[in-house]
């Protein structure tokens, strides 16, 4: 391994130094397989696996081959202790990776992110000392690594809060000023230290104070942000935690971490952009804007609600040719995946053609609704996206609506006061009969007023939604 | 500007590498069924834990003999990056496991 090879600018490099460079190669190769493996349902699983050879590839030949500035391997005390954190990290990752419920994914995402970027600031902040001082280039991405991954860290920690239902959105008026001072303070600092001719040694004071500010940075950016928009945060601070991944990369010219982290960068960007899309909004006004809050639909005549009785709903259900089931989050709050994929299955039994049609921001993240409803082994052929669905609508013969409400809103297509103007929906109220399942007469995450519930074709069936589905199931099979 | 000009040249590797991985990444994932989107973020999460080959190189190369708050931080990179790799792919598994399933 300590064999010679050659000499680049006065360094010799051995056959560990190579082997070490290429295993790096190795991974990242893996990495870009693996992501575009994963793109594709039939290789996704597969490519998940070809990702993580990568990265145990990578974490390996580190161990075993990497060598500091004076040539110095990592020593074995070194490697038992790192392979005992490793070990605690593993074993905590695995167990909730394990027991996790499939509802609680959009907080698991966050909380592992949140970890990611916490590594990766910790890994900034650590490296500093050893900067040159005056290195600009290397200092600039040291600050940059310790920025962006504090306040993905911190950001996702308040999401996490906040889909766990532990943390509240607050929005006040002046902390959009606020949050903008908050950032100037924070990429004032940061170049003030990379412009600062001192050396690192004195101005460890000003790296853990910006350590602090990015912290603090974080939780008042996503504080503001509602619910409705978490699907477009998550896929920001995703894409944040391949960033810093990236610049701590550069620290370490290491081509796998760069490679990895801005592979990871631009997939979160895509996903985010594709969410804004889904909504209709720009990420400034997402980041920036309130959501809901001064509505100013109120149209004063909203006609009246109509309910419908069970049995009534039963036997509509069981003489339909063509049933489109709508679900929203509060289906997977309720916990009324398994029970509606019943409902689907003797509605089949019955003759009847039964589909789901999946908003791309229904759940709390990007494809929740999807993983939810596989979860409850709904095959994948019968789930359908937004666009596919839509031009099909007027065919259709009841539309359920299940704990959804914004995403099946008229009003974007024809309030131009609403807040979800010109959002695309599910066209719901095209179909011949419409059922919405609803808790009570709440708004919805957005809190605006939904013309569908006062349509004519329209009829409510209130109630906890698995307590009603339970209900229609036992229903139908009396018919 | 001249700075700036030295630093593209002295990096420039590098920012060849961020420039077509930019691409790359988009490139890839343009083409994403909504079915995946949730795997595929979390795959993608724990790519980017990664991170956890700077956090080896850090604590393999750090002080022992003596107790320190760098150290301690350290490890504490190790472990959450850990997290981050081993939970990330792992939950993913478990989702694309239950896509599988329904196949046949």
């Amino acid at each position: 391994m300590n064999k010679v090879l050659g000499i680049i600018n006065g360094t010799e490099f051995t056959i560990g130094d190579t082997l070490l460079e290429l295993s790096y190669l190795v991974a990242a190769l893996l990495f870009v397989t693996g992501l575009k493996m994963l793109s594709h349902p039939e290789t996704a699983r597969k490519g998940n696996l070809w990702a993580f050879g990568g990265m145990a590839l990578a974490m390996l030949t580190t161990l075993l081959l990497h060598k500091d500035g004076e040539g110095n391997q990592i020593s074995l005390t070194n490697i038992w202790i790192i392979l005992a954190a490793i070990g605690v990290g593993a074993a905590i990752g695995w167990i909730i990776a394990r027991k996790v419920k499939m509802t609680a994914m959009p907080q698991l995402v966050s909380f592992y992110n949140a970890t990611g970027g916490a590594a990766s600031a910790l890994v900034a902040l650590l490296e500093y000392p050893n900067a040159v001082a005056g290195d600009v280039g290397s200092i600039l991405v040291t600050v940059l690594g310790l920025i962006i991954g504090a306040v993905a860290f911190s950001g996702s920690m308040i999401a996490f809060g906040k889909l766990d239902g532990k943390v509240g959105d607050i929005m006040k008026p002046f902390m959009t000023y606020l949050n903008l001072f908050l950032m100037a303070l924070t990429l004032g600092l940061g170049i003030y230290i990379i412009v600062s001719p001192n050396p690192p040694a004195e101005m460890i004071w000003a790296i853990y104070t910006l350590l602090a500010l990015s912290i603090v940075y974080g939780v008042m950016f996503v504080m503001p942000i509602g619910g409705a928009d978490m699907p477009v945060v998550i896929s920001l601070l995703n894409s944040f935690t391949g960033i810093a991944a990236a610049m701590a990369g550069f620290i370490y010219n290491n081509q796998a971490m760069i490679l990895g982290g801005i592979l990871v960068g631009a997939a979160g960007m895509i996903l985010t952009v594709l969410m804004c899309k889904a909504m209709n909004r720009s990420l400034i006004n997402v980041i920036i804007g309130a959501f809901g809050g001064g509505a100013s639909a109120a149209s004063g005549e909203q006609g009246t609600i109509k309910e419908i009785t069970l049995s009534d709903a039963a036997v509509l259900m069981s003489y339909s040719q063509r049933i489109v089931i709508i679900p929203g989050y509060g289906l997977a709050v309720a916990q009324a995946q398994h029970i509606a994929q019943e409902l689907d299955e003797l509605l089949e039994g019955k003759g009847v053609d039964v589909k789901y049609a999946i908003h791309p921001v229904a759940g709390r993240m990007p494809g929740h609704m999807n993983v939810l409803l596989a979860e409850a082994d709904v095959p994948y052929e019968k789930l359908v996206e937004m666009d596919d669905i839509n031009p099909d609508m007027p065919n259709v013969d009841v539309a359920i609506v299940i704990g959804a409400n914004d995403v099946v809103n008229p009003a974007a297509y024809d309030d131009p006061g609403s807040p979800i103007y010109g959002m695309p929906i599910i066209d719901a109220h095209l179909a011949k009969n419409i059922i919405i399942m609803k808790r009570g007469m709440g708004k919805g995450y957005a809190g605006i007023e939904n013309a569908l519930f006062f349509n004519d074709k329209t009829r409510m069936l209130f109630g906890d939604a698995k307590g009603s589905i339970q209900k229609l199931v036992t229903e139908i099979k009396s018919i | 500007m001249e700075q700036v000009l030295q630093y593209f040249f002295e990096y420039k590797e590098a920012i060849f590498i961020i420039a077509l991985s930019i691409f790359l990444g988009i490139e890839v994932i343009s083409k994403v069924p909504a079915v995946l989107h949730t795997p595929l973020m979390s795959g993608a999460n724990a790519i980017s834990g990664v991170i956890i080959v700077g956090g080896i190189i850090l604590v393999g190369h750090a002080d022992l003999s003596s107790f320190s708050l760098e150290l301690v931080l350290g490890l504490l990179a190790l472990i959450f990056g850990t997290l981050n790799v081993v939970g990330g792919f792992a939950v993913t598994d478990r989702m694309l496991e239950m896509f599988k399933k329904k196949k046949k």
